[in-house]
Formats: structure tokens, C-alpha cells, sequence
């Protein structure tokens, strides 16, 4: 396999920040409400994270080390500006639809996460497909989740009505917020079970706890080993 | 008085009916992380409560007194995001020299605060909300108490959790999530309060 090739497939299916590493549940949950909203989030975090990604592997040899978090804060965040106030200027209705998620892509644990594990340490080119690799895979998976709260909650998906006339009744939880966490619940789930069947133990853990460098925060240990 | 009533259902609607982590979905990472123990969810809920009080307050002052007049708040995310990270810095180094024991207690988790986006989530929404100071701070106080109510609630049912037969590609994550997923189902009955 090509090594950019490798890179995409490793970001949707082997290392899919969703499913598999957990990272960025925020979005994950809350915008997926339908199938429209998930894409347009996944796109402009795509969008942030092919960007961020080129423009950190390119400085990546000019920040000091110590305070490399900080400026990848700052680049993120300019990034960031810059598609919110293109989404408000061309796709007005996605923006509102999104709201307060378009300014929190900043905090998606992906994006410091590639850039501290990626970007920093690997080519200008490669990174931007890293980037490309890891925003197709949160976006199918947004795509995913957004799609059946969408058509168990709503009975549409992106928009078209599929009840086949009122046959069956959406049950609306799927597109309140416990619905968000019962569908990716079983996703996960359903991961697990495809691991256990290719006899791999490893388990979806969740969270940020077991990849501290994924989620670009220093872990407290390598923290007080710093500051020794 | 009705300035007192609504602080007071400020805290409540933040605390409860419009709960961050459950119906908000704001700092689910360290919400699903930290869970494991209820000691170490209940330290970082205090640090969560310290840092969002304290960084609501920073946020709405220099956004009312610096980047309005500048005419400069589309920078918010920004500016936001780096008085955040210079804040929790700053905390964490005051906190290790005055007191070593709350250092000890919450330290580990004040470098984990900055990502979380609850933070940036509080400050922004304060700000899009029209708040002035006062109420921006009862706001994020009432957001990192619903932060500390919900980790702690779920850390509880996790210490229970783990010990079950629960079928194996449920164990981890799926269980925890399903369990956030009922959690979530009764914090919206709060919404009846108000």
C-alpha cells in the first residue's frame, strides 16, 4: 500500500478517532442529531485538521519544544476563526444549526492529538493526508451515528421521509440526548464484537485517560517529569 | 430579590435541566476518563468548579472590557481559549506554592482542564447569551457543579458496574456510555422544573 494510502485507511478504519480511540465525543454527540448537521461538522473539522496538521509539520522545526501546546492552541484556533466565519458567511443555516460547536472545534481532542502525535514529528505532505485519513474517518462516523438517530428519532434521513407514510412511529429519544449516547453505545459495541471475533482482546477503553498524548494534554506523570 | 431569584434559577438551569456533560454534551473526554474512581472524579470536579468560576469571570470581564471596545470579538475563540490555558497555568503554580495538599489532591488534573471543553464552552455561551459578570459567574459555578454532580454520580454506578457479568462487547466504554444513556433519560425530567 502507497504511504499516503496507508495513512487514510489507518484514520478511517484501523485508528478511527471515533470508534476505535474515542477522541472527540463532544461533536460526536452533540451535533448529530441528523445526518446534515454530522457531515457539515465532520467537514469543517476535516477541513481544520488537513489545515492544521500541513501548517504545524511545517513549523514543526521552528517552535521550541516547551511551548509547542501552546502555539498548536494558537494555529488551531486562527484556523478555526477563519471556518467559522466561512460557514456564517456561506452556509448560514448549518452554522446556526451547529452553533457553539463550530468554536469548540478548538478543544477536539483529534486535532491537538494528531498534531502532538503526527504533525510534529512527520513530513508537511504526509501530515496533511494524516489529517485528510483522520477527518474521513470522524466524519463517516459522524455521518453514521447523525444518519440513524435521525432515522430512528425522525424517520428521515437527510430529510427525505422514510416512515413509507406513518407505517412506523419514530421514537423522538433518538434525537434528544440520551439517544446520543445509546447509539454510539452500541457502535461501540458492536466494534468490540468485531474485535473479539478477528480474536483481538483489545477493547474499546474510552476516554482520554489511556491516551493522554492522543488528547495533547501532558499526562501528569511525564508532566512532574518534565518539571524535574 | 427578583435579581437574587435569578441567580438562583440560573444554577439550577445550568446545574441540572440544561445539565454540560449529559444534555450538552460538553467534556465528555474526562467525563468517560476520569470516572473510574470516585475519588479522583470528585477532585476533578472540584478543580472543574475552581477553574470554569474562575475563568468565566476572567472571560466575560475581558470581553466586555477589551474586546468590545475593540471591536475585535471575533477573536473570542481565540482569546478565549489562551487566557484558559495561561489560567489553568497560572492556578496550577499558585496552588503548588501556597498549598501543597490541595496541589497534591487536584494538581494531576488541572493540565487536563484546559482541553476540556466545557471551559471554552461555558465562556463562550456566557458570552453569546448576553450575560453581564455577575451572572456569567453563577453561570459557570451552576455548569461545574452539574460537571461535578454528573462525574461523580457515574463514577458511583461504574464502581458498581464493573463487577457484573455484563456480555463481553459491552465491557468498557459501551457499558459506561449505556449507563450515561439512563443517567441522561432521568436528568431530563429536570426540564418539568422550570
Amino acid at each position: 500500500m502507497k504511504p499516503w494510502a496507508e495513512r487514510i485507511y489507518n484514520g478511517v478504519i484501523r485508528e478511527n478517532p471515533t470508534l476505535v480511540l474515542m477522541l472527540g465525543m463532544c461533536p460526536t454527540l452533540a451535533v448529530t442529531t441528523s445526518a446534515m448537521n454530522a457531515l457539515g461538522m465532520g467537514v469543517s473539522t476535516m477541513v481544520v485538521l488537513i489545515m492544521s496538521n500541513l501548517v504545524i509539520s511545517l513549523v514543526r522545526k521552528i517552535i521550541p519544544d516547551q511551548v509547542r501546546l501552546p502555539a498548536y492552541i494558537v494555529i488551531v484556533a486562527s484556523l478555526v476563526t477563519v471556518v467559522e466565519l466561512l460557514m456564517e458567511a456561506f452556509v448560514p443555516v448549518l452554522y446556526s444549526a451547529l452553533g457553539i460547536y463550530i468554536p469548540l472545534i478548538v478543544v477536539n481532542c483529534i486535532i491537538l492529538g494528531r498534531a502532538e502525535a503526527y504533525a510534529s514529528k512527520n513530513p508537511p505532505l504526509m501530515s496533511a493526508f494524516d489529517g485528510l485519513g483522520m477527518g474521513l474517518g470522524f466524519t463517516a462516523a459522524l455521518v453514521v451515528i447523525g444518519a440513524l438517530r435521525e432515522l430512528l428519532g425522525s424517520g428521515t434521513v437527510f430529510g427525505m421521509d422514510v416512515t413509507l407514510n406513518g407505517v412506523w412511529e419514530p421514537v423522538a429519544i433518538f434525537v434528544k440526548a440520551p439517544g446520543a449516547f445509546l447509539i454510539l453505545a452500541f457502535l461501540v459495541a458492536i466494534m468490540n464484537a468485531c474485535h473479539i471475533k478477528n480474536r483481538s482482546d483489545k477493547l474499546v477503553e474510552g476516554g482520554c485517560d489511556g491516551h493522554c498524548a492522543a488528547c495533547g494534554s501532558p499526562c501528569p506523570d511525564k508532566k512532574e517529569e518534565a518539571a524535574k | 430579590m427578583s435579581s437574587q431569584t435569578s441567580l438562583i434559577l440560573i444554577i439550577i438551569s445550568t446545574a441540572l435541566v440544561n445539565n454540560v456533560v449529559l444534555i450538552q454534551f460538553l467534556g465528555i473526554c474526562s467525563f468517560l476518563g476520569v470516572s473510574k474512581q470516585m475519588k479522583a472524579s470528585l477532585s476533578l470536579g472540584c478543580a472543574v468548579i475552581f477553574v470554569i468560576t474562575l475563568s468565566s469571570a476572567v472571560a466575560s470581564l475581558l470581553y466586555t472590557y477589551v474586546l468590545v471596545p475593540l471591536e475585535l470579538t471575533y477573536l473570542k475563540t481565540i482569546v478565549f481559549i489562551l487566557v484558559i490555558a495561561a489560567l489553568v497555568q497560572v492556578v496550577e503554580m499558585f496552588i503548588k506554592k501556597t498549598s501543597p495538599a490541595i496541589y497534591n489532591a487536584l494538581g494531576i488534573y488541572l493540565p487536563l482542564i484546559t482541553t476540556n471543553c466545557a471551559v471554552l464552552g461555558v465562556a463562550l455561551t456566557n458570552v453569546q447569551d448576553g450575560l453581564n459578570f455577575i451572572q456569567s459567574v453563577t453561570a459557570g459555578f451552576g455548569t461545574a457543579v452539574g460537571f461535578t454532580i454528573a462525574i461523580v454520580l457515574l463514577a458511583g454506578i461504574r464502581s458498581r458496574i464493573d463487577e457484573e457479568a455484563i456480555p463481553k462487547p459491552f465491557r468498557g466504554a459501551p457499558m459506561v456510555l449505556l449507563s450515561a444513556a439512563l443517567m441522561s433519560i432521568a436528568f431530563m425530567g429536570f426540564s418539568g422544573i422550570l
